[in-house]
């Protein structure tokens, strides 16, 4: 089962740097972000896709079409996001500024159909001029509420419009749209009523449809959020309870013992090598599996033995099979005896596996000895380490002299699969 | 340098920030320090210490962001990574931001000193940890090889990051492999621009994949 499905922080983490959602930038803007967050998440000058966006308005209103299209669809982004932007103070530019943009949008548009002689008469056009410009006023006023409630959620003190200035908005834009839509019946006075009955209708519901439209997509996405808050709030809950049964017994074991040096460094170490295989999602260190494994379950239980600190560094892995096996005995004996006779706090073993060939390295910096004049205590280098890998096929070589250290390589192959 | 390395500490946990101080003691010249990215960033572009000691995670961008909008604009500030975190990708997303070196937050005082001195004189700082991601990163042969000279590590820097793996200093290095101390440096530098300019998206990809298994 895979570790990420379980921890949902490294869930977390990986998703903030594995994969960049698409978000309309709340930064960089001019009228809903959708240039500013493509050329983000593409990582594009924006001004590069501002101006794609541009030509391709002017190829028969396309570049319009799917602004609008990108505007609809895309979620607005949370400001800075990803985390990896740098946050740019001062952003946030006045709704004059908007207002500009919007018209200035509007008529080159119209200008533009106008050029390309798609002109229906001022009879249709404006009318829908007038609507178009007063949905986009509430489309980016909802846009905006939704800033608010992210503002909110986290707590921070943004200066927030305030609520008459919102309903002036949505005023505004009701207003306009309405006006469009009753201009427009008006004007098509030539046709029979019948139609106009048809059109009143079609056109009523359209109205309704665009006024409310964002409000239903919004509330249909921010449900998803809600959900997605629950699970987050489901794991906090867990990773509480988690660090109540174990961080928080193990402090007050450590406040207990604080007289005892070597009991505390034990039990902090136990503890934080039991948080890194919870928080890194690796398996409980139980000696079954993987050499790897094994490997790290035998220097944790040297550790917890000896009250010594092993560091363990890790190249590649293989199946826990007899010869590995042998590895792992080997491996341990000389952690065992760096740990006993070394005089040293720290070993470091290093394990790689490379193709068939595995190999370990123990070694330490303390007193070291002369491997010709072993004597009884030290039987266990000959025999476990040395006779053990032999017996299974591999080699041994332990290299030490007096002040210099110890170093144990061990060296097996792996039977071809 | 003859002189004490002029050193800025960036991390959020205010002990840590304490201990590492009264670790390094007189051995360096602590300039400032800061506990978050954005105050980092100005704190450091203003008092332009020789060494910034940065942790890995930090909230908004961690390490990296203060390494991104810093080093640009001043390239002879150098980054020091420290962190709690085994997972390879953290420390090798760090590294490919700009920092040269990596060391977890056990080491001590002493050793700490000496990765600071090695890395404000420009030598890269490789723990035995960092060692073996690189290693592991850089294993197999199944990842497309798209440039000869970055995407693969000659044998003797294999060589050279096989015994850092197992422990030894720089100068048991270069007695063991017969070679001076300044060509050891000059390897595991070399290591060190490979792992910023490989194009091989692996580095980090392999990293997912691991945790994944």
């Amino acid at each position: 089962m895979s570790s990420v499905t379980r921890h949902g922080i490294i869930e977390g983490l990986m998703a903030r740097t594995a994969q960049r959602r698409l978000y309309r930038s709340t930064d960089d803007r001019y009228i809903a972000g959708v240039c500013g967050g493509l050329a983000e998440h593409l990582d594009l000058d924006v001004r590069a896709v501002r101006i794609a966006f541009a030509v391709l308005a002017l190829v028969g209103g396309t570049g319009l079409i799917l602004y609008a299209a990108f505007w609809a669809i895309v979620p607005q982004g949370e400001h800075a996001r990803d985390g990896t932007s740098t946050a740019r103070p001062q952003r946030r530019r006045h709704d004059r500024n908007d207002l500009i943009a919007l018209c200035l949008l509007a008529g080159g548009g119209v200008l533009l159909v106008r050029q390309l002689g798609l002109w229906v008469g001022d009879a249709f056009v404006w009318p829908v001029l007038a609507a178009a410009v007063g949905v986009a006023i509430i489309w980016r006023q909802a846009d905006e509420s939704q800033r608010a409630r992210w503002a909110a959620s986290a707590r921070a003190p943004l200066s927030e419009r305030p609520a008459r200035i919102v309903a002036a908005r949505v005023a505004a834009g009701v207003v306009l749209v309405t006006v469009g839509v009753v201009w427009l019946l008006a004007s098509q006075d030539g046709l029979g009523a019948a139609t106009r009955g048809l059109l009143a209708v079609v056109a009523a519901v359209l109205g309704v449809a665009l006024i409310t439209g964002p409000w239903w997509w919004r509330l249909a996405r921010d449900l998803g959020d809600e959900r997605r808050a629950r699970v987050r709030a489901q794991e906090r809950a867990e990773v509480a309870a988690h660090i109540h049964d174990s961080v928080l017994q193990t402090l007050a074991l450590i406040q207990a013992k604080a007289g005892q040096p070597r009991e505390v460094q034990r039990l902090a170490r136990a503890q934080e090598r039991e948080l890194r295989s919870w928080l890194f999602g690796k398996p409980q260190a139980d000696g079954s599996g993987t050499l790897a494994r094994a490997v790290e379950a035998a220097a944790a239980e040297v550790e917890d033995m000896h009250a010594r600190s092993i560091d363990v560094v890790v190249v590649g892995d293989a199946p826990l099979d007899e010869r590995m096996a042998a590895v792992v005995a080997a491996a341990r004996e000389a952690m065992v005896n760096a740990a006993k006779f070394a005089g040293v706090e720290r070993v470091q073993v290093f394990l790689e596996v490379e193709g068939d060939k595995v190999t370990v390295f123990v070694r330490d910096r303390g007193v070291g000895f002369d491997p010709a004049s072993v004597d009884g205590d030290r039987r266990g280098v000959s025999e476990s380490i040395v006779g053990r890998m032999t017996r299974n096929g591999g080699t041994a070589v332990v290299r030490s002299s007096p002040g210099q250290g110890t170093e144990v390589e061990l060296n097996m192959t792996r039977p071809p699969h | 340098m003859s002189e004490k390395p002029r050193v800025f500490i960036v991390d959020d946990h205010h002990l840590f920030r304490s201990g590492v101080r009264a670790e390094l003691g007189d051995s360096v010249d602590v300039v400032g320090d800061a506990d978050e990215v954005a105050a980092a960033i100005e704190l450091i572009t203003e008092r332009k210490p020789d060494v910034v000691l940065i942790d890995v995670h930090m909230p908004d961008g961690g390490g990296r962001a203060v390494i991104e909008a810093v080093a640009p604009a001043n390239p002879d500030i150098r980054f020091l990574a420290i962190s709690v975190s085994d997972a390879a990708e953290d420390v090798i997303s760090v590294i490919r931001a700009g920092a040269r070196g990596y060391v977890t937050k056990t080491i001590s005082g002493p050793e700490l000193a000496d990765a600071i001195r090695r890395v404000a004189e420009g030598d890269a700082v490789f723990s035995p940890r960092l060692a073996g991601f690189v290693l592991d990163a850089y294993a197999g042969a199944e990842a497309p090889v798209v440039d000869l000279e970055l995407d693969q590590l000659t044998t003797r820097e294999r060589e050279v990051l096989r015994l850092i793996a197992r422990g030894y200093a720089y100068k048991e290095i270069a007695r063991q492999l017969e070679i001076s101390t300044k060509t050891v440096e000059t390897h595991v530098s070399a290591v060190l621009r490979k792992l910023q300019l490989s194009s091989r998206h692996e580095l980090t990809r392999w990293a997912t994949d691991r945790r994944l298994t």
